[in-house]
């Protein structure tokens, strides 16, 4: 009983190599480089983002991936982990300090911190893409590269952020590939970003004018734009709430690499 | 003889270990991060330069027009509210968040124009993937705006000798009373 048990530990460990090694697909999908109209834009005077080309994870982290950087860097165990970089949620639905339960392998990891996650992608050489970055590729649907004004689009995506989450996450990959090849960009958790501490969105909008009430230097808050786009807003509005210790069950990881050098 | 030896060697291991050991920090130190600065005078530092005082921590970046210039009032405030024991203890930490610009010559060039002690205060820069975790620790927000210039929030934290934030503030152009409160205590 127990050798059969093993056998098929193996057999899945097996499989899931084969997936990734031998797999249709290398692991990053590329995005070229490009100009478009961004939710957040970085000047009263400027409404488009530009970002250099760059290769993205096809798919969330996935629970035994970050097990194995977790066995490798052991400071980021949930027993071990300096508490400065990870609330106490941190890896709590973990079976023990270093595994995941039993058949959540394959399942985006989540409660995890940004800290973790920047420390995940660096271990890779990699690191996590911008909200720029993030927006280009989640701006994608299965067939064009801008699908934002596509109402059934934005329908789909709000269905998702509707939906009660459930106990257990799917396993990732089985979303449709978007527009670069690249999955579960929407639908299955949120994703940190590599410049969180730039989302200066304002508590309230109204702030804005007025220099005395604002909580920053400079030209203060950012405006948002596209209003109308909610699917894209929740994003900001989600990840503008956290601050990078926090962990949450809904929100996990992917990781870039650069593609040649920046303009 | 032998036995003297080795009580010898530990006493030398003991006396030039540091005394406050990384390992040995609070869970809720900011000095579990392994940070490369490199300060005005052009050394290596790490984020817990100022270790075993109470310092003052702040962001900046030197080619701010307006801010930047009243962070160094806000600190220089809080100082002269402090007994001159109390003012002993205390040191400052400014680091910036324009890695760019900020070189240690452009460090050392506030420093003379703001007349600046370095034997309390340090301004130190890091490469932009330090400074976003320097800043996600404090709490600190900023974005590069397409003209160069920084949009960020001001926050002056204090941290205990171990490197706990003990008092965060917003406050700008005058002390903060809850960070006085603690460092009068």
């Amino acid at each position: 009983m127990k050798r059969r048990v093993i056998l098929c530990w193996m057999m899945a460990c097996a499989a899931a190599t084969a997936f990734t090694a031998t797999g249709s697909a290398p692991q990053r999908a590329r995005v070229p480089g490009g100009t478009f109209a961004t939710v957040l834009p970085p000047a009263a005077e400027q409404k488009t983002a530009t970002v250099a080309a760059f290769d993205m994870d096809r798919t969330p982290v996935t629970n035994a991936q970050f097990a194995k950087f977790v066995a490798a860097h052991p400071a980021w165990r949930r027993d071990r982990v300096a508490r400065v970089f990870a609330d106490p949620g941190y890896l709590l639905h973990w079976a023990g300090p270093a595994s995941p339960a039993a058949g959540t392998e394959r399942q985006p990891v989540t409660r995890v911190s940004w800290f973790a996650a920047d420390a995940y992608c660096a271990a890779q050489g990699a690191r996590l893409p911008t909200w720029y970055e993030w927006e280009r590729v989640g701006a994608a649907s299965q067939t064009v590269a801008d699908a934002r004004t596509d109402p059934a689009w934005r329908q789909a995506i709000l269905d998702w952020y509707a939906k009660p989450a459930g106990k257990t996450l799917p396993d990732v990959g089985q979303g449709a590939a978007n527009f670069y090849g690249v999955r579960d960009i929407h639908g299955l958790v949120w994703e940190w970003v590599l410049d969180l501490g730039s989302m200066m969105v304002s508590a309230d909008n109204r702030e804005q004018g007025d220099p005395n009430t604002s909580k920053f230097c400079g030209s203060g808050a950012l405006t948002l734009e596209q209003k109308d786009n909610y699917a894209m807003l929740m994003r900001i509005a989600t990840l503008s709430s956290m601050q990078a210790s926090y962990t949450s069950t809904s929100m996990g990881f992917r990781c870039v690499t650069d593609v040649g050098a920046r303009p | 003889m032998k036995w003297s030896m080795v009580w010898l060697a530990l006493g030398l291991h003991l006396f030039t270990t540091p005394l406050v050991a990384r390992d040995a920090d609070p869970p809720a130190s900011l000095y579990h991060l392994e940070a490369s600065l490199t300060g005005q005078d052009g050394a290596a530092l790490g984020l817990d330069v100022h270790r075993g005082h109470p310092v003052l921590v702040t962001m900046f970046y030197s080619s701010c027009p307006a801010t930047c210039p009243l962070i160094v009032d806000t600190l220089r405030a809080t100082e002269r509210e402090l007994s001159a024991p109390q003012r002993a203890q205390l040191r400052v930490l400014m680091i910036s968040i324009d890695p760019e610009r900020d070189t240690p010559a452009a460090l050392l060039e506030l420093v003379q124009t703001r007349h600046i002690d370095t034997t309390r205060w340090t301004l130190a820069r890091a490469d932009a993937a330090t400074v976003r975790k320097i800043a996600a620790l404090l709490n600190v927000q900023y974005r590069q705006l397409p003209n160069g210039e920084f949009n960020h929030s001001t926050v002056v934290a204090l941290l205990s000798p171990t490197g706990e934030i003990e008092v965060s503030s917003n406050t700008l152009g005058q002390a903060d009373a809850a960070l006085l409160a603690r460092l009068r205590r």
